[in-house]
């Protein structure tokens, strides 16, 4: 407040350095322009707080508004098929399972035969798995995939009451998402 | 026997203990409204909604409180004194309620044959009623503190005695700068004193030091240093929960609202309105209760915009600034009285 001493401390005589361009010093000391100082600005502070009232609340009612996400957004992955012949892009490298610093994906593939073609190479996935318990949501997979079978979807509402749920089998991912998060677009 | 006090006017004993019932309910109804209202306000204050979960609006949201704490578990410390561990609770909510008798909501009323006043007493000792019940209090927290049987609650309860001691002095100064203007004791007096113009604008003074060492009193922010939860843990109430809690929860905010009544009846006129309107006499609680509503937002916005002090800018601040101005501001009046008089 305002029983700070300023006889005795000469703060103008330090000098900060070449390279500092501006100090801000704080505002003298003193026993009425310390009391005038102490007020004004907890009147300011006051019409400050009271002017937020006006403004209204910054609050997304979570569940029932969602905050939307970026076409970017790495969320849940998606598995993609062809549009026009149904096969699965999937040809079962196991490149995003190399790619995972998780190491949350594992594929066992299998090959195609005649009788039953599953995807458009000579393999497919018999197994996909990502456990999402352990996925950090990084989207090497996605880079690391060459026929974009496996990219990063936009539903981060993730949470489950059993860790063994959160294991996504290859149907699941497969399956249409439902699209429950809303899409903004860059810049917005 | 010589009596303690005089009393300005009493009713029947019967009156007496009806009007006791109606104003202890009205009390108990209007803490969860401050409670509600405080988070709603300080919500909006900080750009969110506050609770809106429970009920329409968020409206029962105290209800939900207050049924979750009694029913939890009565448990304490190992360490703890059983009995006044259990006491101290009821010492500050006992407290609190007694001052809340005091507050005038309106002038005598004449109801189905009876002269009612619309207070619980009105005693010819008015704000020394007021400091006897504080300093009874502050065994509420010291006892609740110590008994507690932990350093947090201990180190919370000395902070609390020191500062319910520190600010009560310059309180009490505040006041008698209004009490010589108005040559009584008695609130009711003191309200009938301000006909002519309600006591903040000649007292300014003492209405700001008795606001700001109301809020040390109350323990609220900027002065809640009793419950500093950032190096405190939760303060002289650490220890407790369920329903000893909601105790010193329902004292706390009683005591907020009686001092919004003080506030109220001491320096905005009681039930009086400006610009000699004259509404009829059964609106006068529905006057004092819309001020004391304004002296609540006040401490609502306060606790909202201020920061807490550190526990040597309170103790300097009290005893430095305060004091000194409570003094002076009872001094100058002392004078402006002899000299007007």
């Amino acid at each position: 407040m305002s029983d700070t001493p300023t006889a005795t401390l000469n703060v103008t005589s330090w000098s900060p350095g070449e390279d500092v361009i501006e100090v801000q010093r704080p505002p003298a000391a003193g026993a009425g322009r310390g009391a005038w100082r102490t007020f004004v600005e907890t009147a300011r502070g006051l019409k400050t707080t009271f002017g937020r009232i006006a403004e209204g609340p910054n609050t997304i009612q979570y569940p029932e508004e969602k905050v939307p996400v970026y076409p970017r957004f790495r969320g849940r992955h998606k598995l993609h098929r062809f549009e026009d012949s149904g096969l699965e892009k999937c040809v079962g490298c196991s490149l995003c399972a190399a790619a995972c610093p998780a190491d949350c994906i594992r594929v066992v593939a299998a090959e195609n035969t005649p009788e039953d073609r599953v995807s458009a190479g000579e393999r497919y996935a018999a197994v996909y798995e990502i456990n999402l318990s352990r996925c950090i949501f990084c989207g090497y997979c996605e880079v690391a995939c060459p026929f974009d079978a496996i990219t990063m979807g936009h539903d981060y509402e993730l949470s489950d009451y059993d860790r063994s749920d959160l294991i996504f089998t290859k149907e699941m991912l497969l399956a249409e998402p439902l699209e429950r998060t809303p899409l903004r677009n860059e810049g917005e | 026997m010589t009596p303690l006090a005089l009393v300005g006017y009493y009713e029947e004993w019967w009156v007496q203990i009806l009007k006791a019932i109606v104003i202890f309910a009205v009390a108990l109804q209007l803490v969860p409204v401050v409670l509600m209202a405080e988070r709603k306000i300080m919500g909006r204050m900080q750009g969110r909604y506050g609770p809106n979960r429970v009920g329409p609006y968020g409206a029962l949201q105290p209800l939900a409180d207050i049924l979750k704490l009694l029913t939890k578990e009565q448990f304490r410390p190992k360490t703890s004194v059983g009995f006044l561990f259990a006491a101290a609770p009821l010492i500050s909510i006992l407290t609190a309620v007694a001052a809340f008798s005091i507050i005038p909501f309106g002038d005598v009323q004449h109801i189905g044959g009876e002269r009612v006043g619309l207070y619980g007493v009105d005693v010819s000792i008015g704000p020394l009623f007021l400091f006897a019940f504080g300093a009874i209090a502050f065994y509420g927290i010291m006892l609740g503190g110590w008994s507690s049987g932990s350093k947090y609650s201990f180190l919370g309860a000395m902070r609390g005695a020191a500062q319910l001691i520190s600010y009560e002095v310059s309180q009490g100064l505040a006041l008698v700068g209004v009490i010589m203007t108005a040559q009584t004791l008695s609130l009711t007096g003191i309200v009938e004193a301000q006909k002519g113009m309600w006591y903040f604008i000649p007292q300014l003074g003492g209405f700001l030091i008795f606001l700001t060492a109301s809020f040390a009193e109350t323990n609220r922010a900027p002065f809640d240093l009793t419950e500093a939860d950032a190096e405190l843990v939760g303060g002289y109430n650490t220890e407790y929960g369920g329903g000893r809690f909601a105790s010193y929860y329902f004292a706390e905010y009683l005591n907020v609202l009686v001092v919004s009544g003080i506030v109220t009846t001491v320096f905005f006129g009681g039930w009086l309105l400006p610009f000699g309107i004259h509404p009829p006499g059964f609106l006068d609680p529905i006057v004092v209760l819309f001020k004391m509503s304004l002296v609540t937002f006040l401490f609502i916005w306060v606790r909202a915009t201020l920061p807490r002090l550190r526990y040597d800018q309170l103790m300097s601040f009290g005893w430095k600034v305060l004091l000194p101005l409570a003094t002076l501001n009872t001094l100058v009046t002392a004078i402006l009285v002899v000299v007007t008089h």
